[in-house]
């Protein structure tokens, strides 16, 4: 018996991986590791995107995955240069810390 | 070889879509004008002086509130049009819109000019992200496509994320920006997430389409659909700071520097509700009204309520105003819910007049903050009536406006979206509404109480006033009692407006 691989698997597969990037953020404290699981987040949602392009026949899914890409680039590149800012007037990187503001 | 030669000859012509350049004129104009300006600091030598920076933007977005203009008439004349290829559409909403995100850029660049002197920091790099993010902004309630709301969604945060963190010397400022930036990115994977599976049920991403699709189709398995409008909506709920999606909203506006408060608080809610009007009454409406507006209802009592409970129990003036601003989103939801023409012209009304006043009340703040941006505690507002009378004047009038007083924009606003509400059968929620509005206007009234009648400890400070933020709150106040006195021109705008809001095809 063969298994055969059919398009719903990946989306389960994307909607897992999505779902272990947004508890993952919500769970861990380390902002790099935060970044991670957004990134995460992001290529199950590409991967959401070519499955379905795959399934209904139609290249614009696959489009839009570039688009993904370069935005996900560019909020690596903003979000890493905050994290450099406040890391240079404190030592260690932990999201707990970054709390003066609250009520 | 020759075989990849002659598909090379077989596809020499790559259909291009027909580019309407005088459509995307003020968009186009924004970015421009913010690249140039980034070009001319790096080329010319020297230092420029600050106000060459604050005078530019200006000059930029009173150029596209003038492009504008002419496609204003062009839409009222011909009908809604859409452009480059279905990506983007031009109609009366997207004008209004546009020209509100201006007003706000205008209003922001004149606080940003005196804010730095004060602060002693300077430099383009606050103009070129305000304008940048403005014309994200644009795009996003221009666009026509899923895809096009997402990428201005994300021109326009991205460069408030930098906006929020960029005062260097205040902890408050970058931890402003991480938080903003982390539950930003969380909630740009929420509305990517739920593109993809509308994309998924429907084959398309592209408002028209979309619309057409159920229109003459029915799903019966929509669980991708219903799992698609849901994930869209959380997403959107965060930029807009709905609750239970509002968390970051408080702590980021009280810790980004106050002009960036100010333009959050105008130009990326207004551009963030009207996508959500677009994509949820205007492509969802005709079809799916009855699927979302329960959801879309709970939501509303949600923030409406917290809103309002939370601002009262609030000392820092920055955020209470951050709740508040909560309790209008709530009230902006209201317009969005009725999901009928009445209730998207409140829901433009609203956010032109949450414009003057929210960016009216920040200014004030901006200036009591003083050197350091710090005293925004309601302390700090005792017996400014005596040392700042003018001062105490207009943000009174402000607050009045915001907690609905007659004679002031915000009470026409709330009238309209409450009407469209009612009018749309949510009569309940219109009930609740005022009564949140009247625990708001507890709070408003506790500021106004706290500048007029508390005794300071000591002697009053008088903050200075520099001329830029004088002339920014000047017109809020004078936008906020035009808007009140002589509401035809604007409520007739709205109208004109919301009766194109018409997704076109290709």
């Amino acid at each position: 018996m063969t298994l055969q691989l059919t398009g719903s698997w990946y989306l389960v597969l994307a909607a897992m991986i999505f779902a272990i990037g947004a508890v993952g953020l919500m769970v861990r404290r380390n902002p790099l590791v935060m970044f991670m699981c957004v990134e995460l987040m992001l290529n199950a949602v590409n991967l959401t995107f070519v499955t379905f392009s795959r399934l209904l026949d139609d290249v614009g899914g696959q489009a839009v995955v570039f688009f993904v890409l370069v935005v996900a680039a560019a909020e690596v590149v903003v979000g890493l240069a905050i994290i450099v800012a406040i890391m240079r007037r404190r030592q260690g990187a932990n999201a707990d810390d970054v709390s003066l503001m609250r009520g | 070889m020759t075989g990849f030669v002659a598909v090379l000859a077989a596809t020499e012509d790559i259909p291009t879509p027909d580019v309407d350049w005088s459509a995307i004129a003020p968009n186009l104009i924004l970015m421009l004008g913010g690249i140039l300006l980034l070009t001319v600091v790096s080329v010319v030598r020297g230092r420029l002086p600050g106000w060459f920076h604050a005078v530019w933007t200006i000059s930029v977005a009173t150029a596209a509130i003038v492009a504008v203009v002419p496609l204003w008439q062009r839409v009222q004349d011909s009908g809604p049009e859409s452009v480059l290829a279905g990506a983007l559409v031009l109609d009366g909403f997207s004008l209004v819109v546009t020209a509100t995100i201006c007003v706000s850029v205008i209003l922001a660049a004149l606080l940003l000019e005196a804010y730095l002197r004060r602060e002693r920091l300077g430099g383009p790099e606050w103009y070129v992200l305000m304008l940048l993010s403005a014309s994200g902004g644009v795009t996003m309630a221009t666009a026509n496509d899923l895809v096009v709301v997402f990428i201005g969604l994300e021109i326009l945060s991205v460069a408030v994320y930098v906006l929020a963190a960029m005062h260097r010397r205040r902890v408050s400022s970058q931890e402003a920006g991480l938080k903003y930036f982390v539950l930003g990115a969380f909630s740009s994977a929420f509305l990517l997430y739920g593109i993809a599976l509308t994309y998924g049920a429907t084959g398309s991403t592209n408002l028209s389409r979309i619309q057409a699709f159920l229109a003459d189709t029915v799903i019966t398995q929509n669980a991708l659909l219903l799992g698609g409008l849901a994930f869209m909506l959380v997403g959107f709920g965060f930029k807009v700071a709905v609750v239970p999606f509002h968390n970051w909203k408080p702590d980021v506006y009280q810790g980004s520097p106050t002009p960036v408060t100010a333009f959050m608080a105008t130009a990326v809610t207004a551009a963030a509700f009207a996508a959500l009007l677009r994509v949820y009454v205007t492509t969802f409406g005709p079809t799916y009204r009855t699927e979302w507006q329960p959801l879309v209802a709970a939501l509303t009592v949600l923030t409406l309520v917290v809103g309002a409970f939370l601002a009262i129990s609030q000392t820092n003036v920055k955020r209470m105003l951050a709740y508040s601003s909560i309790n209008h989103a709530g009230f902006v939801l209201l317009g969005v819910l009725a999901a009928s023409a009445a209730g998207d012209a409140a829901t433009l009304f609203y956010l032109v007049a949450y414009t003057f006043m929210a960016a009216g009340s920040f200014a004030v703040v901006a200036v009591v903050g003083r050197r350091g941006d710090g005293h925004h505690d309601l302390s700090d507002y005792q017996g400014l009536s005596r040392s700042r009378p003018g001062l105490a004047l207009v943000f009174t009038i402000l607050l009045l406006s915001q907690a609905g007083v007659p004679l002031t924009a915000g009470f026409l606003a709330k009238f309209y979206v409450l009407a469209a509400a009612v009018e749309s059968g949510y009569t309940w929620l219109a009930v609740l509404a005022m009564l949140t509005a009247v625990v708001s206007a507890f709070m408003y009234l506790r500021i106004v109480v706290t500048m007029y009648f508390a005794e300071p400890e000591g002697e009053p400070r008088r903050p200075r006033i520099p001329a830029a933020a004088g002339l920014a709150m000047g017109l809020c106040v004078v936008g906020v009692l035009v808007i009140g006195i002589v509401p035809g021109p604007l409520s007739d705008v709205a109208n004109d407006a919301v009766s194109q809001l018409v997704a076109v095809g290709r």
